[in-house]
């Protein structure tokens, strides 16, 4: 079981909207330790590093383009914090989000600048200790074979992948769950899954798909806790601790191996999610 | 095939060679560029727009399409100013302060400027300030506001309350947009209008740019 969102729960501990989260790595470490806390305190065999948005070109927006290095170090390393308090066995994912650019033909990013960016992220975080590399929310082909390249030409550890199926099921450049399995299994990820999204019930059809499609490559599944709608001045998500744990229960009965949460999802989530989850066998979840 | 079904093609298709070259055929053929435009453009952005919002084409083909109408336009523009075709108007375009996402965004001006509008493109992260300032300096009284983030969308309706108190606070036509947003959403907030995705977008647009008109 991984773990769930982030950077919501760092605006609770005091993260600024608009401000980079990745710069608490460095600048308030204890703040994204108790995140990795009280997901591993629910039960996540899995913990995901604080460094989506940490590849060049985005922290740039940030004006903090040359702190890729020192902010990603610092989010492998208080993540490893995090999990060395623990008696157990945990997994230490080290987050790479897309570079917010459309690559060539469809937008300007040449691919190797891409892969660029995305090998000086994953140095960081192999450096950071992370055990795998995680490239999440993707949408396009191409940049998820520029992260895999850049994660490859600085290592070798272990490349997962997950795409967002949340345009009429498909990606938002049109690609579907079956054709990219199919295009990273190709590419040698040693996982590939879903993430974001429209919440449970789209997940677990495109779920379905890539079940059919996987050819034996372990799948991981990360959905949103529902979509959010707005209370007062509140964001609430639809799909409560309940629902994710049969929503879980169900990627576990089809032989998802890896099983966490996205937006909305909270510790209670993960807790839950275990919970149901629990005592699956054979083909169930990987819970360690 | 007909000239004008061959350059519809050519923007389905987002073949900017052909369309350039059948656009500039026509014009030497002595087809005006209203027509060029009316009748042969607008129609390909128009069956374009509809696949996009049934699922049957993505952002690449959208993206392909855009940029063939622009260059185009590029060619209609000065022709059709020259004839006394005004410019369909401007727009003031932003990624709300605290939100660097600007892929929905860049689209959404695309699509504007191949369809006739000027627009002002303020880039990311932008202040109730810079709206404000943008709007005073071009004159434009449509605004076109994106957040992808809960975080920041909620900051939407503090960023337009703002703009409402501007002299011509009231004046202004305000569309906004993005991922987790809904027409509910919008209607809270005070905005004029709102779209799912970026083809229905610029008809929206064009709705509230006639309706501004005296």
């Amino acid at each position: 079981m991984g773990d769930g969102a982030m950077g919501t729960m760092l605006q609770t501990a005091g993260l600024e909207p608009g401000d980079a989260p990745e710069r608490l790595n460095a600048e308030n470490p204890e703040a994204v330790r108790s995140v990795h806390e009280a997901y591993l305190q629910a039960g996540s065999d899995v913990i995901t590093t604080n460094t989506f948005g940490g590849n060049r070109r985005r922290l740039a927006l940030h004006h903090a383009g040359d702190r890729v290095f020192e902010w990603n170090k610092a989010g492998a390393a208080v993540a490893r914090r995090a999990a060395g308090a623990q008696d157990r066995e945990v997994i230490i994912a080290g987050s790479v989000g897309p570079t917010g650019s459309l690559l060539q033909p469809v937008g300007d990013l040449h691919f190797d600048e891409a892969k660029n960016d995305f090998a000086e992220q994953c140095a960081a975080l192999a450096e950071g200790g992370v055990d795998v590399i995680l490239i999440e929310t993707m949408s396009d082909l191409e940049e998820v074979r520029a992260a895999i390249e850049g994660a490859r030409a600085v290592g070798d550890l272990p490349v997962f992948c997950t795409m967002t199926f949340d345009t009429h099921g498909r990606t938002m450049m049109g690609t579907s769950p079956e054709e990219a399995v199919q295009a990273t299994v190709d590419f040698g990820v040693q996982a590939f899954g879903s993430n974001c999204g429209n919440g449970p019930g789209e997940m677990e059809e495109i779920a379905e798909k890539m079940i059919r499609a996987c050819r034996g490559v372990p799948l991981i599944i990360q959905a949103n806790a529902g979509v959010p709608r707005i209370e007062g001045d509140q964001v609430v998500y639809e799909a409560g601790p309940e629902r994710m744990a049969e929503h879980a229960r169900r990627c576990c009965d089809l032989g998802i191996r890896y099983i966490g949460g996205c937006c909305g999802t909270t510790p209670a989530h993960i807790r839950a999610m275990i919970e149901a989850t629990k005592g699956s066998d054979g083909k169930g979840a990987e819970e360690g | 095939m007909s000239r004008n079904q061959e350059l519809t093609e050519g923007i389905i298709r987002g073949d900017r060679e052909n369309v350039v070259r059948l656009v500039r055929e026509d014009l030497e053929a002595g087809h005006g560029p209203v027509l060029i435009l009316n009748d042969g453009l607008i129609p390909g952005m128009e069956k374009l727009g509809d696949q996009f919002g049934r699922g049957e084409v993505f952002i690449p083909e959208l993206m392909a399409a855009a940029k063939a109408m622009n260059a185009a336009m590029e060619i209609l523009r000065p022709l059709l100013e020259a004839s006394g075709v005004e410019p369909l108007g401007k727009v003031v375009m932003g990624t709300v302060k605290g939100d660097m996402h600007d892929i929905g965004k860049n689209l959404v001006c695309m699509l504007l400027r191949g369809a006739g509008f000027e627009v002002i493109d303020l880039g990311v992260n932008t202040s109730a300030e810079q709206f404000i300032e943008a709007l005073e300096n071009s004159g434009a009284r449509i605004l076109g506001m994106s957040a992808l983030l809960t975080t920041t969308m909620n900051r939407m309706g503090a960023i337009i309350e703002t703009i409402r108190r501007a002299p011509f606070g009231e004046e202004v036509r305000i569309m906004v947009g993005g991922a987790p947003l809904d027409e509910d959403f919008a209607a809270k907030i005070g905005a004029n209008g709102y779209a799912k995705d970026a083809p229905l977008a610029v008809d929206r647009f064009k709705e509230l740019h006639a309706a501004l008109q005296p």
